[in-house]
């Protein structure tokens, strides 16, 4: 009766299934302890001490947190528009999750391995921002309204730098296969791309601040500016999901740096040559490391610098960013054309 | 947005689309608009049509509640009206009333209230550069300049036991003299507080997002400022050097050297200069007078008629007790008829005093110049025409409390 699971096909779906639950698992894992990491981090640089009250130093706080979220009243405004209302924060979450499923924590740790990898999480990070638009028009609250129509015109316009950026790591990897474009970077003596690609590193991290709302770019939920912005209106488990959505997006967005830019999973070659008992660590640490790294570099911007006014946001986007990733291009393109690369 | 009904729809469709701005109503609760001001700003997308201020929700007749108490027992209420820096209200009632009495603290109560002045500065424009930077997206500021606060007013909880509402100063004099460690503490804060001003500024002051949510931002002239009304940093930022310490000296202000910084564009970021600047100066007049203070009494001996007699005489001497007893109940009888108005520095632009006397132990009007009601005033003018964003700034920058503004 059970023969079926033989097939390969059924037997890959159900692999499949069980990858994504592990691996969601650890992702909401993540995000739970990324919240008290960030809490915890501001907090000793702001001379405080952060969460300090549930288990020893706080260390329990996320799990007060969800168990409060879970049991708060989920508030729904009288006005909303109340099917859009209850979906975008879905769409959100949806939307950041799924982008995990392509991104090569190791060798062989992937839920997808599809050759247009990089190009899926552009596309899922651009359906994100729908969530928040939809959030903030069914909300039927100006303040939600104008955190919405932020964050659109901000999406929209960091999207094309993040875009043209990882056009170069395409054209030196020749692949939009997240592995294979680890891969590549392997093959290097410096064993990644943040050297040759310093133009288009800069670009994509800055419009990975701006993609993810993180500050200076936090302007669709600027606290003293729209209270929270599009999630002003939401409470309890769907405020949770938009939450959870954002820092999954900052997962998401560290884990392409890491990946397309910082070699992923393998340690540079004369790195290891000068020290090879470190090739005996599996190659998922490296990864996590570097990913924690970035995450940690998302909390260090956000405790130092204020944050960028609309307009000044849109010409940074526009007039210096997407010149600069043109640029990077043209070069790229230029060094591949006479084979420096 | 998605409550326009079908009706309207068929309408704009009929008359061709029109487009109308948006009403928002920022506060009265609402994150950074410092207490309960209300504003409603029309908005064309992110820009700011029409600004219009809207105060007095916290409203407490203050000015009517003065006129039902004897002048002592009007001096706690100076204490609401900008409950940052209660000390500078107290200190700028007492003046007021010891102008129109006609008594002179003695010089160390002189010394001692222009420290507590000086002191309510310094945790005024603690507060202030806190939440303006916070306001504007620097949050890490807002811990550091606490921290100092925090200081300040631990020093004044262990000069009258009170941390907020501190009503230390007494019509002619102080209420208590100050200790030794209260001195020395105080003068330990002066010797770390330039450090501590610095750690500030590494913070924003040539960063470049500061510079440009700052500079050019709600930009107001010296003359208009004057036609406004202005006074204080937010005047001085404009390039004038008005300072009622300088031209109208009270307390120990002659007697030490300081000096008022200015600003040139009149911007956001020149005021955040001058605050800076200001904060410096205040160390200096801080340190000047512990170390220039005279021992001597701290309240004036001459006018038993008018000051509470020290507490060990009325446990002791039948002539302090009723002293004291008519004093509270009735209040001075021979307040001298007349008008006067006594204006002081506070932290925030010139608070003044102006009484009106009828001769009995009440003041028959008392009317406040509070600076914050006048800032507020100029909103509209800083705000029209620039983005949401900038109307924080530009709250941020005005340093209103509305406990003073609505009184």
């Amino acid at each position: 009766m059970l023969a079926f699971i033989n097939e390969p096909a059924v037997l890959s779906i159900i692999l499949a299934v069980v990858k994504s639950i592990i691996l969601v698992s650890v992702a909401m894992f993540h995000v739970a302890y990324a919240t008290y990491f960030e809490r915890k981090a501001i907090g000793h640089m702001q001379v405080r001490m952060g969460p300090m009250r549930v288990g020893p130093h706080g260390i329990l706080q996320p799990v007060a947190d969800m168990i409060k979220l879970f049991f708060k009243e989920d508030i729904i405004p009288e006005k909303a528009d109340r099917t859009v209302f209850y979906f975008a924060p879905v769409i959100s979450f949806v939307a950041a999750i799924s982008s995990l499923s392509v991104i090569p924590f190791y060798k062989d740790w992937y839920v997808a391995n599809i050759n247009i990898g990089l190009l899926f999480i552009l596309a899922m990070s651009s359906l994100g921002a729908y969530g928040i638009v939809m959030a903030g028009w069914a909300s039927n609250s100006k303040y939600a309204f104008l955190g919405g129509l932020r964050s659109s015109a901000q999406v929209l316009s960091y999207e094309i730098a993040m875009g043209l950026s990882l056009v170069g790591v395409m054209i030196m990897a020749g692949s939009l296969n997240l592995r294979e474009i680890v891969e590549a970077q392997n093959k290097l003596p410096y064993g990644m791309f943040a050297i040759p690609q310093i133009l288009g590193l800069f670009v994509f991290l800055v419009a990975a601040f701006a993609e993810t709302n993180r500050a200076p770019f936090d302007l669709p939920e600027a606290e003293s500016e729209l209270v929270a912005g599009y999630f002003a209106e939401y409470s309890g488990f769907r405020f949770a999901l938009f939450y959870a959505g954002e820092y999954i997006a900052m997962i998401v967005m560290a884990s392409l740096l890491t990946a397309c830019y910082f070699g992923g999973w393998t340690l540079p070659p004369f790195i290891l040559k000068a020290l090879p008992w470190l090739g005996l660590v599996p190659g998922v640490v490296w990864f996590v490391l570097k990913v924690y790294f970035f995450i940690f570099f998302y909390y260090w911007i956000r405790a130092t610098l204020p944050r960028y006014r609309y307009d000044q946001l849109m010409a940074i986007g526009w007039k210096v960013l997407i010149p600069l990733s043109l640029l990077n291009i043209f070069i790229t393109g230029t060094l591949r054309i006479l084979k420096v690369f | 947005m998605s409550n326009i009904t079908m009706r309207e729809l068929k309408e704009d469709i009929r008359t061709g689309l029109k487009t109308k701005e948006l009403v928002l109503s920022m506060g009265p609760q609402h994150p950074s608009t410092h207490g309960v001001l209300r504003l409603v700003l029309e908005l064309d997308g992110e820009t700011v049509v029409k600004c219009t201020p809207y105060v007095g929700y916290l409203h407490r007749g203050t000015e009517k509640l003065c006129e039902h108490r004897t002048y002592l027992n009007a001096l706690p209420l100076s204490d609401r009206l900008d409950y940052i820096v209660s000390m500078a209200n107290n200190v700028g009632y007492v003046l007021a009333v010891e102008r129109l009495f006609g008594i002179e603290a003695p010089p160390r109560a002189k010394y001692i209230r222009t420290i507590v002045s000086e002191m309510a500065r310094l945790s005024g424009h603690l507060l202030w550069i806190a939440t303006h930077a916070l306001d504007i997206g620097a949050m890490t500021v807002f811990l550091y300049s606490f921290r100092e606060r925090e200081w300040l007013l631990d020093l004044f909880e262990h000069l009258c036991g009170a941390r907020l509402t501190t009503s230390y100063p007494r019509i002619g004099g102080v209420r208590n003299d100050v200790t030794e460690e209260f001195l020395d503490s105080l003068y330990e804060f002066t010797e770390e507080f330039p450090r501590r001003i610095e750690e500030y500024e590494t913070l924003i002051d040539q960063n470049r997002i500061w510079l440009q949510r700052t500079k050019g931002i709600g930009v107001i002239s010296a003359e208009e400022a004057i036609n406004w009304g202005l006074t204080g940093p937010v005047l001085r930022g404009s390039g004038v050097p008005y300072d009622v310490r300088k031209f109208a000296p009270y307390d120990a202000y002659p007697w030490v050297d300081f000096e008022v910084p200015v600003g040139k564009n009149g911007d956001v970021y020149d005021r955040y200069k001058v605050r800076m600047q200001e904060m410096r100066q205040s160390n200096r007049i801080i340190k000047q007078c512990i170390e220039r203070m005279p021992k001597g009494p701290v309240m004036a001996p001459d006018a038993p008629k008018f000051t509470l007699p020290p507490k060990e005489k009325v446990m002791s001497e039948m002539e302090s007790l009723i002293h004291q007893f008519v004093l509270i109940t009735k209040g001075p009888i021979a307040a001298p008829e007349g008008e006067i108005y006594s204006a002081i520095e506070a932290p925030k632009g010139e608070l003044g005093f102006y009484i009106v006397s009828d001769g009995t132990g009440r003041p028959y009007r008392l009317r406040l110049r509070s600076p914050s009601f006048v800032h507020a005033s100029v909103l509209p003018r800083l705000c029209e025409g620039h983005l949401v964003a900038d109307v924080i700034a530009n709250i941020g920058t005005i340093d209103i409390v509305l406990g003073e503004c609505d009184r």
